[in-house]
């Protein structure tokens, strides 16, 4: 007896678990099940290369490949007070946050970067749904501030990535203030005449849709994303039927007028350059814009001012933009590049 | 009093007695029965002040949902002259859980904002029980506006569970309706003041609820979400609204520590509906003294001061 449980089931054990572990190299598509191999995965930016289900995305992967050269400098998120209310339900406020922290490896639900996107000077945040839910409580509420506060500084557009199940609740009211204070950053930005682009990812529900995911200049959603203020099945309970097919899919708000665009994961970048370029009044990019060091602007004949053109007419249209943003934001004019 | 609270049975039985008691001897001349109802309704107040003494937070979002507690058409009916109802939103429909109109508050004219539940089966169907739809935030912003070029003081008086989950609400843009309430808040140029009168639910409430200076009566509530949804989300188990009405630090005493909360206008012993005409009486004097002081501050100011309000908010804990 002794020799099968010490010898033989370690074995058999040790032998199933072998076989488990390449399964961390691949990812299933929860949509038409195909498995999928990391780095394929992860080049197609987590959009699955047969049905093009698009899978969550970090907010370091989606800014690895949204900055030129994957460079981005992280903008500095004030603190905030940990546990305000001292919230406990079937476990502590503080213990939930270590697990998020160590599960993710990040601060809070909310990344934010400024760098360039094809030559064009941006902010972006991005909301991380892996961490509890992406949920909105102060920090998100003072990334969201600090981009804002960033973008106005270095009059850039902002990009925001949105991705929440709604308001975080262990901190009670204080995170259902976030409506307004994110609120109050968005008009930051519109008064300094920035363009402020949100992107839907999924999920994007509750407060968080009924502030800030819902007042860009611009509202684009990636496919097939929930996006809606109540949940699917609240919305059952109340009006007692079955929603229809796609009810609250990007497609859906789509048809519905709530929504300029779906866009494709893999189209978002380019897509992103030209409205970016076209609300600040800037040259159109060029392709393949990263000006690489082996290869000088002179190579190609028709494009060697292309590069300096996506440098240069920043701090050109800064000052006159800041003429008409001057009524109400006094220091704008002073902050802009001479 | 026909409505009494589940906590409050025990009152009931009491006031119960005392009543049963004089309508005997109402109908037999010989009883008197005045010295022993006297003593009954000594018993009952005693009772009550204990009970409303430290109220749960379970039990406050009880009073604060009392069926008999003062709503947003008694307090425009009794505080304001001249009220001139504005209907609809210009795109879709007129929600009758958001009313709203001008109207005189002693002689300052104003517009004056909020939710309704209704007071019968009848009216809080056409209320829709105060859960209002997109067009009830897009007449709120229209409103506002109007409010806003005509230098009108805007009053929001908030009294809904929550904004309305329903499938034409999700459609027309609930989210974004009340996203673009909240903004206008923030962006008029006249006093906003803003008095939580029952239940302050969530987004539903923050949509008009973004003023110069939100007021609450003692036993009401504003919180993220309802104790019963956070419950079933964080226990598992919506019957432990207990427990998260505690944990969600929903009452006027924890919000105004928070500083979410900047004055408590006191209720009558026994709440609001024990005492309709002298809540009603107490919420004018705060608001009048309100506008009093923000009357003095340029537009400017006021737009600024309340964005940079909301902008603190978060610094202290509890």
């Amino acid at each position: 007896m002794n020799w099968i449980t010490n010898y033989v089931r370690p074995r058999i054990n040790s032998l199933f678990s072998r076989r488990e572990v390449p399964e961390n190299l691949w990812t299933k598509c929860p949509e038409c099940g195909t498995m999928l191999f990391h780095r394929e995965l992860a080049d197609n930016l987590q959009v699955c290369t047969n049905c093009d289900h698009h899978l969550p995305i970090s907010p370091r992967e989606r800014f690895d490949a949204l900055f030129d050269g994957g460079i981005y400098v992280e903008v500095k998120v004030p603190e905030v007070l940990a546990d305000p209310l001292n919230f406990r339900d079937q476990k502590k406020y503080p213990d939930r946050m270590k697990a998020a922290v160590k599960k993710t490896g990040e601060k809070d639900a909310m990344l934010v970067g400024e760098g360039e996107m094809a030559g064009t000077d941006i902010v972006a945040a991005a909301q991380n749904f892996a961490f509890m839910g992406g949920s909105m409580g102060m920090y998100v509420g003072n990334a969201i501030i600090a981009a804002a506060e960033r973008a106005v500084e270095k009059r850039c557009p902002l990009i925001l990535f949105s991705a929440a199940g709604g308001a975080r609740m262990q901190e009670g009211i204080l995170s259902l203030m976030q409506m307004p204070r994110t609120t109050v950053a968005v008009q930051m930005l519109k008064e300094a005449g920035l363009p402020y682009i949100v992107v839907l990812t999924h999920p994007t529900t509750g407060g968080v849709t009924a502030s800030y995911a819902m007042l860009g200049d611009i509202q684009i959603a990636e496919p097939n994303a929930l996006i809606g203020f109540a949940g699917t099945r609240v919305i059952e309970q109340t009006i007692r039927e079955k929603l229809p097919e796609g009810f609250q899919r990007s497609e859906y708000l789509l048809d519905h007028g709530m929504l300029d665009r779906v866009t494709d994961r893999r189209k978002l970048r380019d897509e992103l350059v030209a409205i970016c370029r076209m609300l600040m009044k800037q040259p159109p990019a060029v392709a393949g814009t990263l000006p690489t060091p082996e290869e000088p602007p002179a190579a190609e004949a028709g494009e060697p001012e292309a590069p300096e053109a996506a440098a240069d007419p920043a701090p050109q249209a800064a000052p006159a933009e800041a003429e008409t943003a001057a009524g109400s934001e006094p220091d704008a004019g002073s902050k802009a590049k001479p | 009093m026909s409505n009494y609270l589940e906590f409050e049975k025990p009152l009931a039985d009491i006031e119960g007695k005392a009543e049963e008691l004089r309508a005997l001897a109402r109908a037999n001349e010989e009883m008197d029965v005045e010295e022993e109802a006297a003593a009954l309704d000594k018993k009952a107040a005693d009772m009550l002040a204990e009970l409303y003494k430290s109220l749960t937070p379970w039990r406050k979002c009880q009073v604060a949902r009392h069926p008999d507690r003062p709503h947003c058409k008694d307090y425009i009916e009794a505080l304001f002259t001249e009220f001139t109802p504005l209907a609809g939103d210009r795109n879709f429909a007129d929600d009758h859980a958001i009313m709203g109109g001008l109207a005189r508050l002693g002689d300052t004219p104003v517009m004056v904002i909020g939710h309704e539940k209704g007071h019968d089966t009848k009216s809080r169907i056409e209320r829709n029980f105060g859960m209002a739809r997109p067009e009830g935030y897009r007449k709120a912003i229209r409103l506002m506006d109007l409010a806003d070029r005509f230098g009108l003081p805007i009053i929001t008086l908030v009294d809904t569970p929550g904004a309305y989950p329903g499938k034409g609400a999700e459609e027309r843009g609930q989210s974004e309706a009340i996203a673009r309430s909240t903004e206008k808040c923030l962006n008029v140029k006249v006093p906003l003041v803003s008095v939580i009168i029952g239940e302050g639910g969530s987004g539903g409430a923050v949509g008009i609820a973004t003023g110069n200076k939100v007021l609450m009566l003692e036993h009401s509530i504003y919180s993220v979400i309802s104790p019963e949804g956070c419950a079933s989300i964080l226990w598992k188990d919506a019957e432990k609204m207990r427990e998260a009405a505690e944990a969600l630090r929903l009452t006027a005493q924890d919000l105004h520590k928070l500083g979410v909360c900047d004055e408590i206008i006191a209720e009558p012993l026994g709440g609001a509906h024990r005492d309709r005409a002298g809540t009603i009486e107490r919420v004018g004097k705060a608001l009048q003294e309100q506008l009093r002081v923000l009357g003095k501050k340029s537009p400017e100011e006021l737009r600024k001061e309340r964005r940079q309000k909301y902008l603190d908010m978060g610094k202290k804990g509890l």
